[in-house]
């Protein structure tokens, strides 16, 4: 593929060395010309030098023939015209925009702009992710070559089983609660035991049933 | 009438200086409180400092009725986004963005931004000069 990006930061930079590693044609457009001067030592002719967002910068980097066209400068209002103009002046590419404020990830959505991609929005959704998912577990102990573990989960406000008594749970074959840290407090679950939120459980569970066990909280 | 000016260089400060003058509630945003000294002594509208980019700056005078908007920063992507972002966001009867670039211009008005493009107008006079030797 053709693939142009705009702006030699960090982003557009390792993008464009990612990509033609990969084996694709592309195109570097900087505004600053220290920035191309430094880097044309290693991308030859797939460095400029200009304004992507005028139309005649886009037309001699080839945005007639390129299959994408990516913004990553570290200005949104940079970033939309780019894909606006290329989106109005050139029918081929699909334009990406990097969205540096999360605020303006709708904007672009409605101004013509095919995917925009935000750092804070993915690393919040993976975050979100972690704490659902009972990614947390902390294994203390390994036992029997590894096929049996001793692991700790801090159960956050949103856990399945906080409000849940044990007696009530089904647990994966293979696993058991062996203690519940509540604050200063170390308890020896039974049937009766109600989890709550922040409670540390310390399970004793085989590597087998681990995923069955991870996805209970 | 009641109009918001943002970027008060050269030009937003002229023209809020004459609107006000003509008798129009005027209100100025710009980023840099020195550039309020662009205006004249008795202009009588608001002066906002803040970005024009940003919702908060903005909110307080587009949420109330406003007949204009001029978007005059000296950066045509920024003016074009407010533009477009204004007319997302708020019910503002009409918003015209100063762009530079003759062809981002005329793209933009062709997409329903109201453009004006002053090298178009000075090509224009430049032009007439040359016609009238």
């Amino acid at each position: 593929m053709y693939i142009i990006i705009v702006g030699a930061g960090k982003v557009g930079y390792h993008l464009a060395r990612l990509l033609m590693a990969q084996g694709h044609e592309v195109m570097l457009i900087e505004k600053d010309r220290a920035k191309v001067d430094l880097l044309s030592i290693e991308f030859h002719d797939a460095i400029m030098e200009g304004d992507a967002s005028t139309v005649e910068v886009l037309r001699e980097a080839g945005a007639n023939r390129a299959d994408v066209v990516v913004a990553a400068t570290g200005n949104d209002e940079d970033n939309l015209v780019v894909c606006q103009v290329t989106k109005l002046m050139f029918l081929r590419p699909r334009t990406i925009a990097r969205v540096n404020n999360p605020r303006n990830e709708e904007l672009f959505a409605g101004l013509g702009v095919d995917a925009s991609v935000s750092a804070t929005k993915i690393i919040n959704a993976m975050i979100q992710e972690q704490v659902k998912a009972g990614d947390m577990m902390i294994p203390l102990l390994t036992l029997r070559e590894g096929n049996v573990e001793i692991v700790e989960v801090e159960l956050s406000r949103s856990s399945h089983i906080v409000k849940k008594k044990i007696k009530d749970l089904t647990l994966p074959p293979g696993s058991i609660f062996i203690a519940v840290i509540r604050g200063e407090e170390v308890i020896i679950p039974y049937g009766e035991t109600e989890f709550q939120p922040e409670d540390k459980v310390i399970a004793l569970v085989k590597r087998t049933s681990e995923q069955v066990l991870r996805e209970m909280f | 009438m009641r109009m918001m000016i943002i970027g008060c260089g050269r030009v937003g400060s002229v023209l809020a200086n004459q609107l006000d003058e003509a008798g129009h509630e005027v209100v100025v945003l710009d980023r840099n409180q020195q550039a309020f000294r662009r205006l004249s002594e008795k202009f009588s509208g608001e002066r906002i400092v803040g970005n024009g980019l940003v919702e908060e700056f903005v909110r307080p005078t587009l949420q109330e009725k406003t007949d204009l908007l001029f978007v005059i920063t000296d950066k045509d992507n920024i003016n074009l986004m407010i533009a477009q972002r204004v007319k997302q966001i708020f019910q503002v009867q009409r918003v015209v963005a100063v762009i530079h670039d003759s062809i981002l211009a005329g793209l933009y008005k062709e997409m329903g931004v109201e453009t004006v493009c002053p090298t178009d107008l000075v090509v224009k006079d430049l032009l007439q000069v040359v016609g009238e030797s």
